[in-house]
């Protein structure tokens, strides 16, 4: 099987992704659960680098949006994807790719902070041990990096042997990116990550979010359209229509926010606004 | 006025509430009662046969004189046998069924509702089973293997079951972030979900030791009375519950040793449950012996 990602590197040459073309691209991509569609027809190109928000009520299939991007659908029994995604030159529907090296090269964060019931260190440890890092020492300098690209190593360097359930949710979630972070993925697919958290930690893990923009390519589900407007380059509006998701309008944050083209967005913005 | 929480659900009277609750605390007494009473007999008369002699020597005179030695013995490997069988089977069983197949698979249903209805067989038929087919057809005869193997037969259904709803009690968000690390499916269930379906394991495991330990019927049919000590696991050999039951039925004069070998069975599922509670703890996420 060809290697799709490069070796780990104990520091990361910040290789600042091309934001002129799209990192992600998907095509006429529809997701059905059984006979049910999750969503229809959505063609939309997720810019390299920069900070993708996904905003839309519920139900209208953001989730399902991101778990077809890691493949995450083929754990669903009943799930079926149709249309195409290309990830570069990789065509990531393909029944031949390769899920574990995609899924490398995307990361992805739950909604709920879960980190595994393992020590902290081992949450990242665990995870690349099974990606073929063996040398403890380069472990240790990976998951080193990790915990400070997520402001938590000053808090937890004493403690890399305590069990990860001892952390508050704030830093369990942050816990939780740093553990996809060590994995050196290209982009994040992060479902609605501050909504399990207290306001505090909310916006820790929103700065965070923010400040990973660049070195990653960010695609963020938020039901919070002003944590959207705060973090996000460009903000894409899935909406219900005949029961099945579709992707309204798409933009950068100013041309969403201040001049939306369609009605539909417009009452939304405005909707939650007054 | 501010009127006092009410602790349980309103009800038109209070003394329906009272009667229900003198119900209940009476159920559990009586339970407790008869549990008590069981523990207290078997403690009073049979502490009195217990001695070294007793757990080591062989059985003389029919079982009236001697001791229970090859008859811990050939219980004890017949316990093995059991489960070394039992445990791997239904482990990869439980496994299969909660991992590998939707809940509402049709063959996982048919898996399943075959053991709801296997764990209802009275042992006698698994008795009989054993014997034809493991004593008989495979010509194992009336040894240790085959009872090991019949009661392994008895046991799996409630392992698997209870296996089953262990794996089914961990987080689905496990897998969902296993999966999207890029992590195996190998890698997951090694790593994550067997140290977290250790619990219900655990139970299924107490519960089928119970089950093993305390056959008699179906151990009759297939590993036999003999009572000399077992050289091989080819050798017939006589389990703790089939002498305790020879005893009682058949010797006159027997039910002295009868009781001694009851309490010694009692003390072995207390201390083997107390092993697999133990084991348990040690193997599962709260003992930090994942943690390293
Ligand atoms: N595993 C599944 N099986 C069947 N239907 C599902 C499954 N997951 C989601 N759905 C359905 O697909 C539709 C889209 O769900 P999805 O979770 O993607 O929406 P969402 O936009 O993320 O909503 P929310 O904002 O509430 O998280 C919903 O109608 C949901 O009931
Ligand atoms: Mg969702």
């Amino acid at each position: 099987m060809t290697t799709l990602y490069p070796k780990f590197e104990t520091s990361p040459t910040s290789q600042h992704p091309d934001s002129s073309s799209p990192f992600i691209c998907t095509e006429q991509l529809s997701l059905y659960y059984g006979p049910q569609p999750a969503f229809e027809q959505v063609n939309l190109a997720i810019p390299a680098g920069q900070i993708t928000s996904l905003v839309g009520p519920s139900g209208c299939g953001k989730s399902s949006f991101l778990t077809c991007l890691n493949r995450l659908t083929d754990l669903i029994s009943n799930c079926r994807v149709t249309g195409r995604i290309r990830l570069g030159n990789l065509d990531v529907l393909d029944a031949k790719t390769d899920t574990t090296a995609l899924r490398r090269r995307v990361g992805m964060i739950l909604q709920k902070p879960n980190p595994f019931p393992l020590s902290i260190w081992r949450n990242l440890a665990f995870p690349l041990r099974e990606h073929g890092v063996r040398d403890r020492a380069q472990i240790d300098e990976i998951v080193e990096t990790a915990l400070q690209d997520v402001g938590l190593w000053d808090e937890v360097k004493d403690r890399l042997k305590a069990p990860a359930q001892s952390l508050s949710g704030g830093q369990q979630q942050r816990l939780c990116i740093a553990r996809a972070l060590a994995l050196q993925p290209e982009a994040l697919l992060m479902d609605e990550p501050c909504s399990a958290l207290d306001p505090i930690s909310s916006g820790i893990v929103e700065d965070l979010i923010a400040g990973l923009r660049s070195r990653y390519t960010i695609l963020v589900v938020t039901h919070n359209l002003a944590q959207a407007r705060r973090i996000a380059d460009n903000v894409a509006l899935f909406w219900l229509q005949q029961n099945s998701g579709r992707l309204i309008e798409t933009g950068s944050v100013q041309e969403i926010f201040e001049a939306p083209k369609s009605s539909i967005t417009a009452a939304y913005i405005n909707g939650v606004r007054g | 006025m501010a009127k006092p929480l009410q602790r349980s659900s309103p009800s038109r009277s209070p003394w329906l509430d009272r009667l229900s609750a003198f119900g209940v605390w009476s159920v559990a007494l009586i339970i407790t009662a008869i549990f008590a009473w069981i523990m207290g007999d078997i403690l009073w008369r049979g502490a009195g046969q217990i001695s070294w002699d007793f757990l080591t020597l062989p059985p003389q005179n029919a079982g009236r004189d001697g001791g229970i030695g090859p008859i811990l013995v050939s219980t004890g490997l017949i316990l093995v046998v059991c489960l070394s069988v039992s445990l791997p089977l239904g482990l990869g069983t439980a496994v299969f069924l909660s991992e590998f197949t939707a809940a509402d698979n049709g063959f996982g249903r048919l898996v399943r509702r075959s053991l709801d209805i296997l764990s209802g067989v009275p042992s006698i038929v698994f008795g009989l089973f054993g014997y034809t087919f493991f004593a008989q057809t495979l010509g194992l005869g009336f040894s240790i293997l085959s009872g090991g193997l019949t009661l392994a037969c008895m046991v799996l259904p409630i392992l698997i079951r209870s296996a089953e709803e262990g794996f089914r009690a961990v987080p689905a968000d496990y897998r969902l972030s296993a999966a999207s690390l890029g992590l195996s499916r190998t890698a997951t269930l090694w790593h994550l979900l067997l140290p977290a379906a250790v619990p219900g394991i655990v139970v299924g495991l107490v519960l089928g030791i119970g089950r093993a330990i305390a056959e008699t019927a179906a151990l009759i049919f297939t590993s036999g009375y003999v009572d000399r000590m077992p050289t091989s696991l080819l050798d017939s050999g006589r389990a703790l519950s089939v002498h305790i039951f020879d005893l009682s039925m058949n010797v006159p004069g027997g039910d002295a040793p009868a009781y001694g070998s009851a309490l010694v069975l009692v003390v072995l599922l207390i201390l083997l449950n107390g092993a697999a509670n133990w084991i348990g703890r040690r193997l599962s996420f709260q003992s930090g012996f994942h943690w390293r």
